[in-house]
Parts: structure tokens; sequence; C-alpha cells
């Protein structure tokens, strides 16, 4: 977002906070998100004013009535269509979409990889907690294959949808992934979605401590997290494990995880690269496979034009090359006649 | 009437014969009028060598072959620049566009290509590369490209009996017995004569206009305007007179899409047209704009509005001002994309969940859609809310003359955008006492900062509220803010005298029809008169005194009888419903003898 104000009155989290009781279960994710958002808005050189918080359905999407800042609370799964429009009537204007894995994925699918397509410059939290928490715990689509929920007690049927790969083949511009509790790196991915221009695609694992309670606990408990979480630095060798002494190698186009030691050095691992595509959709797979650790942080960041400076610019051009529009002129039409 | 124009090698004198002996068949009346050059070939795409063949027909009995025609079938340039000037204004120009080169152009004497600039504004035109197509259908035969280019006549052919609904068994058969000794030929102008009609089916071409009796017009400037343009036009000059922004989110679909293409060229006046992914981002985005203080506006047809529904009551609970345009066709499901009908009455007043009304106002002539569409913005913006205007595929692609309104006089429209008052809570449902309307604060307004959404809310304070009595209270605010719209509307016109033996009561694109009726009704001496209703929620306050001072109440629709029900179970009132669902208007002769029933 280019539209850094150059005198912005000092503001802190309190400003950000609504007077509305925030109600989601104890324990949910969902506060750990909110806070950060909290902490990080204040100080990323914007009027309050200007913020906007779409939601659609769902847990997730009652975040707006949590910020006192514009927000609007829509129908589910249309956040993403409901944010463009307002994007487009005003560009000036920080536009932030709050969705989940249901509303996002599914009934929302079409708005979401579109938005991401076009490319306006609007950023999509996306909280996944890989199950339907606010209808009472049916499987979502992100929901592993072969899930116990209500609505399936032998087990889905579906195979997962993966939220990364589905966002860069949508051509999205930036995409990247957050934990709920690693707070400050979720604050981070906040302020990189924030100043990248275009659209911008954060999913944050978060975890539904009623219907889903443990989905990321490998990436978040102590015992396990160093081996299951590979932390994305730019222009740095994939490398992770309690000890650093493990990696991402590439065989071909295999990746593959290597121990570093007699065999394999740190000059033999992929290094990560935020504008190569192609890097970041292989990264993107590790999820759901068990072999590899889950990749956090920016997958990709590249700047493509961005729809609603294209859509200024026609408007522009065409009242340069057609003169602003004269509504008596329309009117009369080319073609009229006088009757006496 | 239509006229087929060409090179003279181009079939135009067969083709015109053809649609003849087709018309016959079906058993219209008809003239015609072969017009050929002198010369057998005069230099190919030259103005001296247009051959042309003009066919009048009618299910009504006719002694000429007309003098102007209502289709123009213009096979190159030439054939263009030579009869254009007697098409009728808003007509119908079929061209084959592979034949408009810059050679064909300059032998034309057309400086610009007529196709490309605003030459053929005002009529409706279907420029197709018939050339290329005809060699698509044709591709895998064995003949030279010269011979497939020459069946481009039984492209156009087969195109005008999808457009007058004519069967095509006549000219194959004639092309059976005409190339029997060359199969070849007989596949490939068969192949080219499909082409033509599938292409009608599939770009679906409005194949019923708007009929205008000629009458002498009272003074004033005019032009040839149809309802979608004359939609597309009103909404711009509301948006105009309320000095804010238009935006269009719209899907295309058959026969709304125009509204689309005409405000995508208004991007010199500031306009946002939005194309989404489809129907439901279509009314979503134009929500999202609403509320950030545009005009937020989204067109569609009767299947396209079944998809916005569950965002119509978003804007209804959110109170936002949104103008949804049906430009309704024959239903249930894709049902005749291409025929008028009005059965979307009742899915434009209660096809929502909830008790959620919209207002809802519907044009009655091409020309009225710019009216209507003002209006309805007007509406919206002043009572905050969403208000849907009907149209019809009649009015939206049929045309008349319009008396050119002076933009000037148009009201003003005041969005009124809510500013802080320092100090002071901002409450975003607090309301204006005569409109009940609450404050439209828009996003970026310092102070305002507030949240909406589809759960209820509190009354003054806009937070959620699942309170049983304020749900209530909410339910009653929205439908009487709607039902206050009532007390903007005009007295009700009545044509014909205040009380008498049969009121016909119409609404939307039936006005021409039933108008006539009336008048014939009238001059036979009985006490017949018209109300022709704009809006239909809410309906005129002075509606109901005017029902009960006649004997009789005659409505008819294009529907199994929707206003009908509403008139009798809100008025108590014996309604008579005549009700046609033939994807076609009424006949002026079906209501007068349906009213002569009625009162002898």
């Amino acid at each position: 977002m280019a539209e850094a104000t150059v005198e912005t009155p000092k503001l802190d989290r309190r400003d950000f906070v609504s007077d509305q009781a925030v109600r989601w279960c104890p324990g949910c994710g969902d506060y750990a998100i909110l806070a950060q958002a909290q902490k990080t808005f204040p100080d990323l050189g914007i009027d309050k004013e200007k913020f906007v918080f779409i939601s659609g359905i769902g847990c997730s999407s009652r975040f707006p009535y949590y910020m006192n800042t514009y927000g609007f609370h829509t129908i589910h799964g249309r956040a993403p269509a409901i944010a463009s429009g307002v994007k487009l009537a005003n560009p000036e204007l920080s536009v932030w979409v709050i969705t989940g894995d249901g509303d996002a994925l599914s009934i929302g699918g079409n708005h979401t990889i579109h938005l991401l397509r076009r490319n306006l410059d609007i950023n999509v939290m996306l909280f996944n907690n890989r199950i339907y928490g606010l209808t009472k715990g049916q499987y979502s689509p992100t929901s592993e294959l072969g899930k116990i929920t209500k609505s399936t007690p032998l087990g889905s049927l579906d195979r997962p949808f993966n939220p990364l790969a589905l966002a860069l083949g949508a051509q999205a511009g930036f995409v990247a992934r957050a934990i709920d509790r690693e707070t400050a790196h979720l604050q981070s991915m906040i302020r990189r979605a924030h100043s990248h221009s275009g659209s911008a695609f954060i999913e944050i694992y978060q975890n539904c401590n009623i219907f889903n309670d443990g989905a990321f606990s490998p990436m978040t408990e102590k015992e396990t997290k160093a081996d299951k979480v590979l932390w994305l630095e730019n222009n740095k060798p994939l490398v992770f494990g309690a000890e650093l002494n493990k990696g991402i190698h590439l065989d071909g186009n295999v990746p593959k995880v290597v121990e570093i030691g007699d065999k394999w050095s740190t000059d033999d691992l992929l290094v990560h690269n935020e504008t190569d595509w192609t890097i970041a959709m292989l990264l993107s797979n590790f999820t759901y496979q068990d072999e590899f650790p889950d990749p956090i942080g920016v997958f990709y960041s590249v700047d493509e034009p961005i729809y609603e400076v294209m859509l200024a610019e026609q408007i522009e051009f065409a009242k340069k090359n057609k003169g602003i529009g004269d509504m008596q002129t329309l009117l009369d039409g080319a073609d009229n006649w006088v009757v006496e | 009437m239509i006229r087929f124009a060409g090179d003279s090698g181009d079939g135009m004198q067969l083709t015109g014969t053809r649609f003849t002996e087709t018309t016959a068949i079906v058993g219209n009346d008809l003239s015609t009028l072969p017009d050929y050059p002198a010369e057998i070939r005069a230099p190919a795409g030259s103005l001296a060598g247009v051959s042309a063949f003009q066919l009048h027909f009618s299910s009504k009995e006719i002694h000429t072959p007309g003098d102007q025609p209502d289709v123009l079938v213009a096979m190159n340039p030439a054939a263009l620049k030579v009869h254009l000037a007697e098409l009728i204004p808003g007509g119908i120009i079929i061209t084959n566009e592979s034949a408009f080169s810059p050679k064909n152009l300059k032998l034309a004497g057309y400086e610009s290509n007529p196709l490309e600039d605003d030459t053929l504004d005002s009529y409706e035109v279907y420029s197709i590369e018939m050339s290329r197509l005809v060699a698509t259908a044709c591709e895998d035969m064995d003949i030279s490209p010269k011979t497939v280019d020459r069946t481009k006549n039984m492209f156009a052919l087969g195109l005008l009996y999808w457009i007058y609904n004519r069967p095509l068994e006549p000219t194959i058969n004639w092309l059976g017995v005409k190339f029997k000794k060359r199969p070849e030929l007989i596949d490939s102008n068969i192949r080219a004569l499909n082409a033509g009609y599938n292409y009608g089916e599939t770009v679906e071409i409005f194949t019923t206009r708007f009929a205008v009796e000629k009458a002498p017009l009272p003074a004033g400037k005019y032009r040839n305007i149809n309802g979608n343009f004359a939609t597309s036009a009103g909404l711009l000059a509301a948006s105009e007179k309320a000095n804010i922004p238009l935006f269009y989110g719209g899907y295309p679909i058959t026969p709304a899409s125009d509204i689309l293409h005409t405000l995508a060229s208004f991007r010199h006046f500031g306009v946002k047209t939005f194309q989404a992914e489809d129907e439901i981002a279509g009314i979503t985005s134009a929500i999202g704009a609403s509320f950030t203080g545009s005009i937020g506006v989204t067109a569609s047809s009767g299947p396209g509005i079944a998809l916005k529904s569950e965002a119509i009551g978003l804007a209804v609970i959110a109170e936002l001002p949104l103008v949804i345009i049906n430009v309704q066709r024959g239903g249930p499901s894709t049902g005749l994309p291409t025929k008028t009908e009005q059965a979307d009455l009742f899915q434009a007043l209660f096809g929502r969940n909830g008790e959620a009304p919209v207002p809802v106002i519907a044009a009655q002539t091409p020309g009225d859609c710019f009216f209507t569409a003002f209006e309805a913005c007007q509406v919206a913006i002043k009572y905050r809310t969403p208000v849907f205007m009907l149209s019809d595929g009649y009015l939206a692609n049929g045309s008349e003359p319009w008396s050119i309104p002076n933009f000037d006089q148009l009201p003003s429209i005041k969005p009124d955008f809510f500013a802080s008052e320092n100090g002071v809570p901002f409450m975003p449902y607090a309301r204006d006492e005569k409109t009940l309307a609450r404050p439209w604060a828009i996003p970026g307004t310092p102070g305002l900062e507030h949240r909406i959404g589809g759960l209820e809310k509190e009354d003054v304070t806009g937070n959620v509220s699942y309170d049983p009595e304020n749900h209530h209270h909410m339910t009653e605010i929205r439908a009487q803010k709607v039902a206050n719209i009532a007390q903007d509307i005009p007295p009700t016109e009545i044509l014909g005298g205040a009380s008498g033996d049969l009121l016909i009561l119409s609404w939307g694109g039936t006005y021409g029809s039933c108008r006539s009726a009336t008048e014939r009704l009238q001059n036979e001496g009985k006490k017949v008169s018209l109300v022709h209703l704009r809006w239909l929620n809410p309906l005129p306050k002075d509606l109901g005194e005017i029902l009960i001072r006649f004997k009789n109440v005659l409505i008819p629709e294009l529907n199994m009888g929707q206003l009908s029900k509403m008139i009798r179970a809100d008025y108590l009132v014996d309604a008579q419903g005549l009700n046609h669902v033939r994807g076609r208007p009424f006949k002026s002769a079906d209501i007068v003898s349906k009213a002569q029933k009625l009162i002898g």
C-alpha cells in the first residue's frame, strides 16, 4: 500500500479495540490473531478511518466487530467481492478481508481466486482451523482426508484444498503463512502484507480448541515444532530442526529432506527466493505431507499490475480521449430531430 | 420488413427468394421488391454493384413492399452505404464483418470503418465474420475456399430464419433439388444455413421488438432510444445529479448485458463498471461500493436475480442504497432467454428470506426506462434502501422516439453523507424522522468508524442484537421505511373517467397494448379507464379508492396473475386477470375482447 501518510497522529492498540465484548470460545486461536492485529495496525502509518475490515460468515468473520474501524460483516463467502467494491469505490482505503477456510475456500472459493487474479490491493487474512466451528464441527475443505466429524462419521471423502497452492495458482502476487501462536512472526506477516502493493494472501494456522483441537500442534508444541516448521527467509538456504541440521535439497525437481553433516552441507540446500513461483509452489505442497516440515513465512512476493490503478488510468485516458463526459450531449445523441 | 443487400455476386436475390418462399409457407401475407444493378457484374465491392431484395411480410393484409426496412442485411460496406439511410431508426443491421476490408471500405467511400465508429450507434448491429464461420463449418470438406465463401448468403438466411422463427426444411429441400448433381454444394450450403441459425440461438439475438404506433408527437427535440440505453443513461444522470460516482457490478446475461456494455462506454464520465466472476459478486461488489459512498448498481435477468437474493437481503438489513435491475425474460430457470415476460414481479417483491421489503418500480416504455432508473436511484439514496427496477426484454431491446429531457431541469439528488459531530458518539442506526433513513457514513470519514452487517442490529446504536423486542421493532421500521416512499408518489393518473364500468390496471411493458386497448374501447363509447402502475411497492396511496369506483377491474399481465393476486389480497377487489406467457407482448385486440366479455 503506497498511501503512507505524512502526519499520522500517534495511534495505539486501544484505538483499534471496539466496545463490543469478544465472543469467541475461551482458548480460541482467534484471540491471539485479534491481539496481534490490534498491536500491529496502529503502527502501519495509516489514519484509523482509512481501515476497512470486510468479513463473510464463520467464527473468524466476527473479527470486524471487535476492531474499532470501519467494518462490514457480510454474507457467507462474499467478502472478497464486497471488498472489491469498497476498494474500487475508494482506492485510498486500506481494505482487509477476514475469512476462514470454509468461507474463503468452499462457499466463497470463486470470489477468492478471482480477487487474487485481478490483483486488487486488498489483504486477505484466512484463518485456517481445518474445521467448521460456527456450525459446530463439520469437516471443512482443508480437513485432512478421512476426517471423522459429525457429518462424516466414517471419515471425509474429500481431498483437502491446499490454500497456498490455490492462491499461487490463482496468480496471487503475495502469498504467506503464519501461525496464531507465533505472535511476533504473525505481526511481521501482517506488516509485509500491508506493504505489498496488490492482493496479499496470508493463511494463518488457527487452533479451534473445541472442534479440532491440536490440528497444528506438531507446529506449535515445543517438543516437535523445530522439526515440523520450516521458517522461510528470503535468499537463505532452507534449514530446519532443533540443531538446524536438516534442510531441503532439490534432487532434479523432487524436494528431499536431508541431514546436514558428512554427506550434505548447507551449500546443497535449496535457497529460498520469494520471487520464484516454482519454489513457492513446491513449498506449498509440503503441507499435508508428513515427511516434510510445514513452511511458514513469505512464500512468494512479486509486484503485478494492480486492477484499481489500471481502472483509474482507463478513466483518465477516456476523459482525455473523449473529453470529460457531458450529460446533455449524451442525452441528445448523435441523431436527433425537432418536431415543431 | 427485411432488405437483403450485397454484392451482386453475394446471392442476395436467391436469399430473398428463399426467405419469401418460406414466409409464404408459414402463411404470412407478403410483398417483395427485387432491386438489382443493371450491370450483371459491376466491379465487386463497388456502390454500383449492390444488389438488393426487399420483403414486407405481416400477419395482417399488406399491399406494398413497404418504405423503410426493419432489418438490413448488408453483406459488404457498399451495401450498407447504399441502404442505411432507409433503415428505420433503431433497426437491425446484419453485416458480414469479413467483407469490411480497407479495400471494400474505400470502394464504398467510407473514410473510417462504420462498424467501429459511431455511424451505427442508433441501430442494433450484428456484425458477424460470416466468411470465417462458414469456412469453419465446412473445414473438413474437400471443396475450394471460394466455393465455401459463396455459402455465406445461406448463413445470413439461417440467421434470419432464427430471428423470425422460420423452418429450415423448405430451404434444405430446395437446396437438395437445385444442387442434385453436386452433393458437396448441398452439404456446404446446409452447413452454412445451420451455422447461421445456430449463431442466432447461441448469441441470443432478441426477437421480440417494441412496436410503436405512429402518432403525431408533441413539439420538442427527439431521438431514438432503446430501453437498455435509456436505463444506463438514467443511472448515469442520477449519479451526476447526486454528484457521487456510479459503480456497476454485473455478469453478462441476456437481455441485460447491454446495460453493462453501455455503462462501460461511459468511462469518460468516471463510471466504474466491474464485470464480476458471477452474479453474486456483481451485486456484492455493488454493495461494497455503496457502503463506500458510490451509487451501487447491478442488473441481470431472472436466473441471475435468483442468485443475488441473499445479497439483496444484506442490503435490506444494512440499509444501504442500491439499485437492482431485472430485465425480465421468460422463465423459470433458463426458460426463454430471448423472449419477454413479466413473471418476476413476485421474485422482486418476495424473493428473499425473512421479512425483507424492497421498493419496486417498473418501466413502461423504452424511453421511460430513463426516468425509472433515475427515480430508482433517487429513492435508493433518499431512503437508504435497495430498490428493484423491473424492465423486460421487450422494453430493453425495443426503441421509440424519445423527447429528450433537459438535464438541468431534472431534480437534484442529495446524498447527505454524514459528517462527524465532534464529541458526539456516532449512532449508525439513528433515523431521519420523516423518511426513517439511517445516516450514510462512508469509510474514510474520521470519527464515524462503525460496523454493519447481516446480523440484526440494535436500533440507534447498530450493535449486534439478538433481543426479540428489538428484532420485531426493526422489522417494523424496515417495512415502514419502504411504506413511507408512498409519500413521494404523485396522485395516480387515470386515463379516462374517474369511475366507470371497467378499470384496466397495468404495469411495466404492457403499457402500450393496454393503452391502445383502452382508447379503442373508449372510442366504442365504453366507460373504460386505464391506470398504469409505476410503483409496485409501495402501491400508490390513492389506488384503493380508485379501484372501488369501477364495477370491474381487469389486470392484463404477461404472467399467470401476480399483480392480480396482490390487488385481490390488498384491496379485496374481485380483479380479473388476462394472462399470457407466450414470450411476446399482448395484442391490443386480446385485451379489447377480454374487456368486452367482462362488460358486454
